[in-house]
């Protein structure tokens, strides 16, 4: 999980917020299959069909934003989707995405990535390279201790595994 | 070394090294709160994780205040199920009646200066008051912090609002809150920590901080801290300042002595007139309640207005005190007598209608004029309501008139029933707890 390796598809609209994610009417389902089925349906009706395990989403500034609902970062992550690249997060929808095992990046300057090229991301070193023209982004490292929650799959199993943050030199 | 802004002081306490503006801590919490809202899937995360121990019991607290007294079975038994994993635990709960979160952890003294505090609440950075660092979590969040009294977080960049100018008579905090939320946008302190400093911070009592730190959740900010230049508690406390020269991401300054009463037209906190422009709006019902504005000084500020008058025909005044020990500090001083005779009911310290889930809720149509901090479509209950957000003063006038306007405009001797914000504070008592707030 450390290198993510996946084709990207490229959204660059800002400000998608939670509902354009999963719309309210289908949060009521503890089924994520039933959320993945749904995911960003209202941005774009065909997503759900073409994603595959392993792709890469690429949006602009504020992505989940909105409500605080964790079946936002849920239904992207039941879609099979790798890793969330936007120039910035909402807050909770950030902190939600770590805490149920979403792996995300966030990068001001992606704007060389398109639809369809394969993207690299290490998101311990912070480094994101498009793999169709070369290009290397470079984000803030992601600190050891989340990547290892993201590993664990979110911060439940994480604590239940560890009993407690453990803080492990790079 | 670089100059640190109070975020990054107080969290660098917390992450116990020198951290920065954008870096990712993991940081040592002072204490933890969830409500009737948010601990019982805290608490069942709690179980996933393994739990069995809360880290430090004297360090978290539950409230039930969101749904309280519970309006149904199934609320009734969230309730008792909290009751029973915080006597099991041994944790800090406050029961049906007991207060509002926000205003209990300030006024039971579970947040200091300096410390780092954590609610399953939106508004818990109203503690930033108290010069801490307050912002809200999700329940999963606070399963963490219940098990191992850490959390990860990113720390803020700060935005420096510096208020200057001396308080004119009749304007509150409430109005330079709903004045900064209408300049700043809902989102336009987000991810970011609101740090308020300036000359006109002096004077406001705890209360009128609070109102202030409170909104700032309005501003999308995930922090709000009162500068402590002026904080007078019962207790010794190490102030927490920035350094000068701290890099802030954005300063603001505002003149505080040319601010009117300020009004939030529906449906959004960030939707502020000045009272001018929404003065002869007829109303149904007021609401004096929730974190924002329900302290003594508040109720006082309404029973200046209204002590002796009659609420307008057929315009009703709900009051839901923000503690057991606000309504009881209002019952001796005649606050609650003047209130009840002018025509105001009361209903529990709580959330109340605040929300929207129980009690209070407006009809169709209907219009509210509101002291609480929410004004979304729906927020009270009733999408079909209308609620526009000011000073408990300006919802005292507007209920004597039975349409909006400002003291001065219902009350011939004026000068004697408007708020002042310039009070030299009451010298600090003896104990620990924080006395009339
Ligand atoms: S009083 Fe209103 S805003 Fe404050 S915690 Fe309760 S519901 Fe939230």
């Amino acid at each position: 999980m450390n290198v993510i390796l996946g084709l990207a598809h490229v959204y660059d609209v800002n400000d998608v917020d939670t509902d354009r994610i999963i719309p309210g009417k289908y949060t009521k389902t503890l089924d994520v299959r039933e959320l993945a089925r749904h995911v960003l349906e209202d941005l774009d009706p065909t997503f759900a069909g073409r994603v595959r395990p392993g792709d890469v989403l690429v949006f602009g500034n504020n992505f989940g934003c909105g409500s605080s609902r964790e079946q936002a970062p849920a239904a992207i992550k039941a879609a099979g989707v790798a890793c969330v690249v936007a120039r910035s997060f909402a807050r909770i929808f950030y902190r939600n995405a770590i805490n149920i095992g979403l792996p995300l990046i966030e990068l001001a300057e992606a704007h060389d990535i398109a639809n369809g090229h394969t993207v690299r991301v290490e998101l311990q070193r912070g480094e994101v390279i498009n793999c169709a023209t070369g290009r290397v982004f470079r984000a803030a490292p992601m600190p050891a201790v989340m990547v290892d929650i993201l590993r664990a799959g979110g911060l439940v199993n994480y604590l239940k595994q560890h009993g407690d943050y453990v803080i492990r030199e790079i | 070394m670089t100059q640190q802004t109070i975020a990054e002081k107080i969290l660098s306490r917390a992450a116990r090294k020198r951290v920065r503006a954008g870096e990712i801590a993991i940081v040592h919490v002072d204490g933890a709160m969830a409500t009737d809202a948010t601990a019982p899937l805290a608490i069942q995360a709690f179980h996933e994780m393994g739990g069995r121990r809360v880290w430090d019991a004297r360090r978290v607290a539950f409230v039930l205040d969101h749904a309280a007294p519970a309006p149904n079975e199934r609320i009734a038994n969230l309730h008792a199920m909290m009751r029973q994993f915080a006597r099991d635990q041994g944790c800090h709960f406050y029961d049906v009646g007991e207060g509002i979160c926000h205003q209990l952890m300030v006024e039971r003294g579970h947040v200091r200066p300096g410390d780092l505090f954590l609610g399953a609440d939106s508004h818990t950075p109203t503690c930033g008051a108290l010069n801490a660092f307050g912002a809200g979590v999700g329940s999963t969040d606070l399963a963490g912090i219940l098990l191992t009294g850490k959390t990860w977080l990113r720390v803020p960049h700060s935005i420096r609002i510096e208020l200057v100018g001396a308080w004119p008579l009749g304007v509150t905090a409430k109005d330079l809150a709903l004045f900064l939320v209408g300049r700043v946008g809902l989102e336009g302190a987000h991810y970011h920590c609101v740090e308020f400093t300036g000359e006109a911070i002096e004077p406001l009592r705890l209360s009128q901080r609070m109102t202030l730190a409170n909104m700032t959740s309005e501003m999308g900010a995930k922090a709000g801290i009162v500068a402590p230049a002026g904080l007078r508690l019962p207790y010794d406390f190490a102030p927490v300042n920035a350094d000068p020269g701290a890099a802030y991401a954005r300063a603001l300054r505002f003149d505080v002595s040319r601010l009117t009463p300020h009004v939030a037209l529906p449906h959004s906190p960030d939707n502020v007139v000045p009272i001018a422009r929404a003065k002869g709006v007829k109303i149904n019902a007021g609401f004096i309640g929730s974190c924002t504005n329900a302290r003594l000084d508040d109720l006082q500020q309404a029973a200046a207005v209204l002590r002796g008058r009659k609420l307008a025909p057929g315009v009703r005044l709900l009051i839901a005190p923000a503690s057991r020990a606000v309504f009881n500090a209002a019952l001796r001083d005649g606050t609650i007598a003047a209130l009840s005779e002018a025509g105001a009911t009361f209903i529990g310290a709580g959330c109340g209608p605040c929300v929207g889930t129980h009690e209070g809720v407006p009809g169709n149509g209907e219009v509210v004029i509101s002291s609480t901090n929410r004004n979304f479509q729906g927020r009270m209950g009733n999408p079909r309501a209308q609620i526009y957000l000011a000073s408990p003063a300006v919802v005292a006038a507007s209920v004597l008139a039975g349409e909006i306007c400002e003291p001065a405009d219902v009350v011939p001797d004026a000068s004697n029933s408007l708020p002042r914000m310039s009070e030299t504070p009451a010298a600090p008592a003896p104990t620990d707890a924080i006395p009339t707030l």
